[in-house]
């Protein structure tokens, strides 16, 4: 892992070319990981592949609610030579939950940002095939945020339609 | 009798053959779509897959998953943190060992727990048993596909013996739920150590038998060796982990790159591919197999003595015999199995080498008693995205094999 210092040399190296690169770093429990803004996530993750975090191990969406900018994505990258990990944290507000897609330059995050957009509704630009993945494609909602009620799901008995019940309720 | 003869070659002569020897219009192929699945033996449970076909050849393939979707996540975030590793558990249905123990690691780091080095080699034994359990019904399925249909049987008895070991150390068959925030569930009872080492001491001959079955048996030759390769530069763009990168050379295994639950304790080989192609694929999984029994094995010879639990009485629960002379111990115990024991705020991403690769529990806590967030990064899901350039421009029979040695699990694909 990056230690403290090391991240913070990272950091200042991002800042050098962008100053809005990075917005904050992290160091919990021995793991580095940096906050960036959502604008800038794709020259960030391509400045860390140089770096040597040539593969990208996940990608999952978190919702802060009731904080804002509510939603989350991060990116776990790990350098498979010198063993190493770093986590990429965002936050988009959910009235405008808009990303810029990585899968063009890693093609791993195709299924894990659709999962993402599916869970929580974030909308990845650029992306070559955003639709729900896990979720049927007439779903309504995003079922993995914090305030979608859980056993809220209208189970369906036609049976009930026979006999002119609403069958919905 | 020659009337007879003559005439039927006089009909024979006279039928035209000329119109098969022209040329048919238009020598371009209708490309066909065709739907496989969700119901559909081959495809090792609900996976649906849109398969373009030209004649008899894959041109382009869309997996269709979500059917056995539970919302297991969603759950989670509505239970206390140890009533979450039943469901977790419910992920990946063979590897319940490995999903328990993801997300009890990543709790363990949020708390800040050391675990006892004698649940830590508790745990690497029925890692290791899971291991080989979850290659054995991947090897008898999927030998199964190929038409080797005894395999299936032969595979299934080692199984059984392994699922016997689990129910006399934890009481159940499948999610035994062993493992526990802070080390297992109770010490292995009496007579246990014997019988694993039995085991131990049965399965590389075993794993030999299946080999003179498999290895140099024709059809499966044909059926894997120098089909649907796929280069390691491309497997590691998609995020493929575990065998499949193994297969084509790349050694990469967590317990040995960055150990966990004292994996540096052992010696053990991973077992690497040359081509990267089905047959090598099958080969490292019957290679993990020994090397499993290996791991288990000197687990069990060195396994210390001392507590199988971390002795912090906010996290685990008190022993059994305490509850009726301690008042503290059954306040600590109410307590624990009403509320739940609290994990500081923070976000952990912890992985470990599952059967099928890197499998990875985040959780998220916001300080109270339930996880604020849990994300399984399974191994099956991540993997699925190798199966379209494996197969593509392949025979749809190899479609099928191809499947089968990719070893997607679509329990931890749709959680």
């Amino acid at each position: 892992m990056p230690d403290a210092t090391g991240l913070e040399l990272l950091a200042r190296e991002l800042r050098e070319t962008d100053p809005d690169s990075v917005s904050d770093t992290e160091f919990f429990r021995e793991k580095a990981a940096l906050h960036v803004p959502p604008k800038a996530i794709r020259a960030v993750l391509e400045f860390l592949r140089g770096k040597g975090f040539r593969a990208l191990m996940s990608v999952h969406g978190l919702d802060y609610y009731p904080e804002e900018p509510r939603l989350g994505v991060q990116y776990e990258l790990l350098d498979m030579t010198e063993v190493d990990r770093i986590t990429v944290k965002l936050r988009v507000p959910s009235d405008d939950p808009h990303v810029d897609s990585v899968t063009p330059t890693w093609p791993t995050a195709d299924h894990q940002e659709r999962e993402v957009y599916d869970m929580f509704g974030v909308i990845f630009e650029g992306h070559p095939d955003l639709r729900r993945i896990l979720m049927p494609e007439d779903y309504e909602g995003f079922p993995q945020r914090r305030d979608f009620p859980v056993g809220g799901e209208p189970v369906l008995f036609t049976k009930d339609a026979a006999h002119g019940e609403d069958y919905t309720a | 009798m020659s009337t007879e003869v003559s005439e039927y070659r006089k009909r024979e002569e006279s039928v035209d053959l000329s119109a098969l020897n022209q040329p048919v219009e238009g020598t371009e192929q209708e490309l066909l779509t065709l739907n496989m699945g969700p119901h559909h033996p081959a495809t090792h449970g609900v996976l649906r897959l849109l398969v373009t076909l030209e004649g008899e050849v894959v041109r382009d393939l869309k997996p269709i998953i979500g059917y056995v979707h539970t919302g297991i996540e969603k759950t989670a975030e509505d239970k206390s943190y140890w009533k979450v590793i039943p469901v977790v558990e419910r992920m990946d249905y063979l590897a319940y060992y490995f999903n328990a123990m993801a997300f009890c690691g990543a709790v363990e780091t949020l708390l800040g727990v050391e675990v006892p080095k004698r649940a830590q080699y508790l745990r690497v034994i029925h890692l290791e048993l899971n291991r080989i359990l979850s290659h054995l019904v991947w090897l008898g399925t999927t030998a199964l596909d190929l038409g080797a249909i005894s395999m299936f049987w032969y595979c299934f008895r080692e199984r059984e013996k392994i699922l016997d070991l689990f129910e006399y150390s934890s009481g159940q068959r499948m999610h035994t739920r062993y493992f526990q925030v802070g080390g297992v569930f109770e010490d292995i009872p009496r007579g246990w150590e014997a019988k694993c080492r039995d085991f131990l001491d049965d399965m590389p001959n075993r794993v030999d038998q299946y080999g003179d079955l498999l290895n140099r048996n024709e059809i499966v030759l044909r059926r894997l060796r120098g089909v649907c390769p796929l280069d390691e530069e491309t497997l590691l763009a998609l995020g493929v982990t575990g065998p499949l990168l193994r297969a084509c050379g790349n050694p990469w295994d967590l317990r040995k790159a960055a150990p966990y639950s004292s994996y540096d304790d052992f010696e053990f080989r991973i077992p690497v591919g040359t081509e990267g192609d089905n047959y090598d694929r099958y080969a490292v999984r019957l290679a993990e197999m020994r090397e499993s029994v290996e791991i288990a094995r000197q687990a069990l010879d060195g396994l210390p003595e001392g507590p199988y639990i971390v002795d912090d009485r906010k996290i685990a629960l008190p022993p059994r015999h305490e509850l009726a002379t301690s008042m503290e111990a059954l306040i600590h115990h109410f307590k624990l199995v009403t509320e739940g024991f609290r994990v500081p705020p923070g976000e952990v991403y912890y992985p470990i080498e599952g059967p099928r690769g890197e499998l990875a529990c985040f959780v998220r806590s916001d300080g109270s008693s339930k996880p604020a967030r849990v994300h399984m990064r399974d191994p099956s899901f991540v993997n699925l995205q190798a199966f379209a350039p494996m197969v593509r421009d392949a025979y749809i029979a190899d479609l099928i094999a191809t499947l089968g040695m990719l070893d997607p699990l679509l329990g931890g694909i749709d959680r």
